[in-house]
């Protein structure tokens, strides 16, 4: 377990990360940027599989099912906008 | 430490560099698309490493329901990424995203009826219900925004007396959240009314709000569903949920000011413009 002044530090710098990252973007990079960390959330997926793993009894076992089901089209849907929208912004810079 | 669980913490290690380089790779015109690129292997590592996790040692039965319900979530949303048309994405953004926002409170909900999340303090706890909410909230929200932006909702549909009806639903949030915290059990009603009343709320918040601001309330949805993640990484103690949830609740409030500066509207404006007004801001 990550508690306390740890978990507070973590959370900290991981915020003052995602600040930095954004800072200075063109705005026509906000849209796939919005896509790419809807992509990146869908880590998500890791965490649901570990609750379905050890949910216990009928209705645990099906909201872990659903939530993987969920998680895992978070992840693999924003990767797939994602990559179309950035393929898109390619070709009409060219 | 065992071999595995050295594996599984180092790659999530890994998977949250690869995360934050692919963001930022993401920021610039000339490595955007590779930036995706990276980010994607971190999420493959991540997902494969997992299988192997400690707190994973289910049966042959759960490993099969993990790939059966990767397999339909996974497929179903790559099918519809590919085949939507280009002036669709927004909507599908929106979905992708309220899906994460689901999974984070379905991992809430199952760690609130397995009473795990009442095991490690009340910080803990909190940081359990607290994301159950803001999950909840982005889920039905994003579900909204999708149904708006492809033309399922095109009347928006008010209540009288809305802004007191979501105050109400406000209380009663807040009011459950506090008896399941103070509880050393949470009945499992109690959890269920509080999910639901998120539902609700989530629905509540985002059917005023007409379709030219769905983008920054998109990006907000997107932020908590980040924020949520992050929540939920602290009750199961996976940093690499807490790292690149809480890098995309970051980036994603700072994007959702930027987008609505640009529209040169606030965001307290876009979510509560809407409320009590007959002729508000409509798609």
């Amino acid at each position: 377990m990550i508690t306390g002044f740890v978990a507070l530090y973590i959370f900290m710098l991981a915020a003052f990360t995602g600040y930095e990252i954004i800072g200075r973007v063109p705005a026509i990079l906000h849209t796939p940027l919005m896509s790419g960390s809807n992509f990146v959330h869908g880590i998500v997926l890791v965490g649901a599989m570990v609750a379905l793993g050890h949910g216990e009894g009928f209705w645990e076992t099906l909201i872990g099912f659903i939530g993987v089901i969920l998680a895992a089209g978070n992840a693999v849907g924003g990767y797939v906008v994602t990559e179309r929208m950035l393929e898109m912004f390619k070709s009409s810079k060219d | 430490m065992s071999f595995w669980e050295f594996t599984v913490d180092a790659s999530y290690f890994i998977a949250a560099v690869l995360f934050i380089v692919g963001l930022k790779r993401m920021g610039s015109p000339k490595t955007a698309k590779a930036g995706i690129k990276w980010a994607g292997i971190g999420m493959v590592l991540a997902t494969v490493v997992t299988l192997w996790h400690p707190d994973l040692d289910a049966g042959f039965f759960r490993y099969l329901l993990i790939f059966l319900a990767i397999g339909i979530g996974g497929g179903g949303a790559w099918y519809t990424a590919k085949k939507v048309q280009m002036t669709g994405m927004p909507q599908m953004v929106a979905l992708y995203n309220g899906m994460g926002g689901g999974a984070a409170a379905a991992i809430a909900l199952v760690e609130l009826y397995s009473h795990s999340a009442f095991m490690h303090g009340t910080t803990v706890l909190i940081l359990a219900v607290v994301g159950a909410l803001i999950g909840g909230v982005s889920f039905s929200g994003s579900l909204i925004a999708w149904a708006k932006l492809e033309g399922k909702m095109s009347k928006t549909i008010r209540l009288p007396a809305q802004h007191l009806i979501n105050a109400g639903i406000a209380l009663l949030i807040v009011l459950l959240g506090i008896v399941i915290i103070a509880s050393s059990d949470g009945a499992p009603v109690l959890v269920t009314l509080f999910f639901i009343a998120s539902l609700v709320f989530g629905v509540f918040l985002t059917n005023p709000i007409g379709g030219a601001d769905m983008p920054v309330v998109i990006s907000l949805y997107n932020a908590l569903t980040g924020l949520a993640v992050a929540f939920e990484g602290f009750v199961l103690g996976n940093p690499a949920m807490i790292i690149a949830g809480t890098v995309v609740g970051a980036a994603g409030s700072l994007l959702t000011l930027l987008m609505a500066k640009a529209m040169n509207r606030s965001v307290s404006n876009v979510l509560f413009a809407g409320f009590g007004v007959d002729d508000g801001a409509q798609g």
